[in-house]
């Protein structure tokens, strides 16, 4: 045990017991932000670190003092988020920014994007490993068009929690009514999202209510703060470990004398369970085997489930190579060359129809051509457009494709790894398409 | 049934997923091998992800000839257990053969020269990614950096140009004569790694720890009394009980004042600390955006 002292803005010391053993129980939580300049996004995320005790000394030194020199009235903790140069300048966030922090309770990831429409590839990406997304929403405006879109997004790549933070509730007050409103217009129009646990906190993310500690002003708030929520959400639940699916990343062969006739499969478990004595089919070639032992290091595990990095033996001696994928037979995966799916656009030149594009889905590596473009989803309203359908950068819409070989996938609903696949641009190499399979 | 992960054990899963894309994609690849905790880590993940296998990369120091002596023990000892090979690019060398020239002054250092070496390592043995320590909670400049990290034939890191990351899904393709940098560990904090380093018995560089040392007050930081450090008339070198947090080269890297003697100690101190582990590197505190230009420079 140790004793964290410090000074509060008011000059009080804390003291503050750190059990250093406590760290070794803790869960990883990731989450996105997503808002604009405008809308104190940066600014709730600073007062979250700060708060928490999770910004250092030096770099709260280091933004005091171009606060100052800015000319500004608080202590900007926007700028603790802003890196680059160009942002720094400009005051705007670019990309998406990954910050860490953690309470005795859970170690956090931010991933940090941009609330611009012209950036919603920044957001898809940040989103497609969260397990929860803020939506910050300014008390003055309630729920606009970005709040829309934000949330869309965030339940289009399957997060599987929002938090909507009613931000600025000092500007209005803190009155209840009008934070009732925003919560009775956002479950209107939450009823067409597919994420079903939502949960509202007013707060104020310059004067620091309800974020992490409660708010003096709002008693007749009866939620928890938002860090008390990001601690205890319930996340165990939301990894899929029914279907087991192991695609096999590479294959260990030491060739050495001690160990002349290893062969493992090492990968990392994208869903379910597996032990040793369990029986497996290999896609795509259908031979089955049994497993023989599970390990990682040389040590032995009893079972192993997703998320882990593991290396698997099988008692039968397969042909299998990374690419492949270990299932169980009575629980086969869609095997396909012809896939629907929604697709997030991410390069300036647009999705062509009939255009040939590399695949990547999970450990495998095939080509595809887009059949057709189904329809471009309006991400303000759902809408579908049918006519004529172009998807360029930041845009969002339906295709079909046909791959070079089949896919072992599942719908992206039942399974974000087995079911997201990325287009990329051969002559470029860049990633210009995320891709999330419909059933 | 119950089946949660530690996050240590989420962040290991992570790194070892991310190595083991790093070998199925690449030919060539290398590990950056500083002798800092970070780099120790990517080692020993590197060893879990392949075993029984040999790691299937060699171990790159880019030497600049101002290593404390402990380090470079270090190095080979740990290269000898693991029956891994060692390319050593010496500073020194690209000095006496005219590619970069030595600083002069009181703060000069080969931090910047650095670069030049590494770059022409990686033009002379071909490698097609360069596996760093690098985490993206030490600094600003890499909060934004991705785990594939594309770099053009000059090395250089344009921030506009960076690859989507989504999912697990990473895209390693290239051109002839680009390459990429590669960070497994970049959702890992400091104290995640000293957790882990301790909850798995790693042996650790002595510096880590508590000792004597000759040290002198620059700049708001404790640097170690070395001939490769010029010091000024005013100041004085005295004995304190010393570690250092971060390890760099001796003419960049502060020490701390503390007691800290064992791994727990550490751990301990870490989590209570009240300035980044980069604080006391001088040349993070040049410019505002230093890391930032070293990248597009071509730095890790």
């Amino acid at each position: 045990m140790v004793d964290l002292i410090s000074i509060t803005e008011n000059d009080t010391v804390e003291v503050e017991k750190f059990d250093s053993n406590s760290y070794l129980n803790m869960e990883l939580l990731r989450f996105t932000t997503a808002g604009s300049v405008d809308d104190g996004k940066s600014t709730l995320i600073g007062r979250l670190l700060y708060d928490s005790k999770s910004i250092f000394e030096d770099q709260y030194e280091s933004i005091r003092a171009t606060s100052e020199k800015r000319g500004e009235q608080y202590v900007n903790l926007a700028l603790f988020t802003d890196g680059l140069k160009a942002e720094r300048e400009q005051g705007i966030t670019i990309d998406v920014a990954y910050r860490y922090f953690s309470t005795p309770k859970r170690k956090f990831i931010i991933a940090d994007t941009p609330g611009h429409i012209q950036y919603t590839r920044n957001m898809v990406t940040g989103a497609s490993t969260a397990n929860l997304a803020i939506i910050l929403v300014d008390a003055r405006h309630g729920v606009v068009e970005q709040t829309k879109r934000h949330s869309i997004i965030a339940s289009l790549l399957g997060i599987p929690h929002i938090a909507v933070c009613i931000n600025k509730m000092d500007m209005l007050d803190y009155s209840q009514e009008v934070f009732d409103k925003i919560v009775e217009d956002y479950r209107v129009f939450a009823t067409r999202l597919k994420t079903k646990d939502i949960h509202f906190i007013p707060v104020s993310a310059l004067l620091g209510d309800n974020i992490v500690h409660r708010s003096e002003y709002m008693k007749w708030y009866e939620g928890v703060t938002l860090l008390y929520l990001l601690e205890t959400i319930h996340i165990a639940s939301d990894i899929n470990h029914i279907d087991l699916r192991f695609p096999v990343q590479f294959v260990i062969r030491p060739y050495s004398d001690k160990f002349h006739d290893y062969r493992g499969y090492a990968g990392r478990i994208a869903s379910g369970v597996i032990r040793p004595g369990d029986k497996v089919t290999v896609l795509p070639s259908g031979f089955t085997s049994k497993v023989k032992r599970v390990e990682l290091d040389g040590k032995e595990l009893e079972e192993a489930f997703a998320p882990l990095s593991v290396t698997v033996l099988l008692e039968d001696d397969i042909d299998i190579s990374r690419g492949d994928m270990l299932v169980r037979e009575n629980n086969l995966p869609r095997q396909s060359q012809d896939i629907e799916a929604m697709v997030c656009w991410m390069s300036d030149k647009p999705l062509q129809l009939n255009g040939k594009y590399a695949l990547k889905h999970t450990t495998k590596d095939v080509r595809a051509v887009i059949k057709e473009i189904k329809y471009k989803l309006d991400i303000n309203s759902l809408h579908r457009i049918t006519e004529n359908p172009s998807i360029g950068m930041n845009d969002i819409g339906r295709i079909s494709i046909r791959t070079t070989a089949p896919l072992c996938c599942d719908a992206y609903t039942r399974n974000r790894d087995t079911g997201s696949f990325i287009l990329i641009d051969e002559a470029t190499n860049v990633t210009v398409g995320a891709c999330m399979i419909i059933d | 049934m119950s089946y949660t992960l530690n996050h240590l054990k989420t962040l290991e899963s992570e790194s070892i997923f991310v190595l083991r894309e790093v070998a199925a994609q690449f030919q060539n690849p290398a590990i950056l091998f500083s002798g800092g905790k970070d780099s120790i880590l990517v080692t020993y993940l590197a060893k879990k992800a392949f075993y029984p296998a040999a790691v299937p990369f060699p171990l790159v120091h880019i030497d600049t000839g101002h290593n404390f002596p402990e380090t470079l023990e270090y190095r080979d000892k740990l290269v000898e257990r693991l029956d891994a090979r060692l390319i050593v690019g010496s500073v020194q060398d690209s000095i006496d053969h005219g590619r970069v020239a030595e600083e002069k002054g009181y703060n000069a250092s080969r931090i910047r020269l650095q670069t030049t070496t590494l770059l022409d390592i990686i033009e002379k043995y071909k490698f097609d990614a360069c596996i760093g320590g690098a985490r993206r909670d030490e600094e600003k400049a890499r909060a934004k950096e991705r785990f594939f990290s594309h770099r053009d034939e000059f090395g250089q890191w344009d921030p506009k140009n960076q690859r989507p990351e989504l999912w697990n899904l990473f895209n390693g393709r290239m051109q002839q004569g680009e390459n990429f940098r590669i960070f497994p560990i970049s959702n890992w904090t400091e104290l995640d790694v000293w957790q882990y380093l301790a909850m798995e018995g790693i042996e650790m560089p002595s510096l880590y720890f508590s000792h004597k040392r000759r040290v002198f007050q620059r700049d708001g930081n404790l640097l170690a009394e070395s001939p490769n450090i010029p010091m000024k008339p005013h100041e004085q070198a005295e004995e304190m009980v010393v570690r250092f947090r971060t390890i760099g080269d001796i003419t960049s890297t502060g020490a701390t004042l503390s007691t800290a003697g064992t791994l727990d100690d550490i751990i301990q101190e870490v989590a209570a600390t009240r300035t980044t582990e980069r604080g006391g590197r001088a040349d993070d505190k040049r410019s505002e955006t230093s890391m930032e230009d070293r990248k597009k420079e071509g730095y890790f």
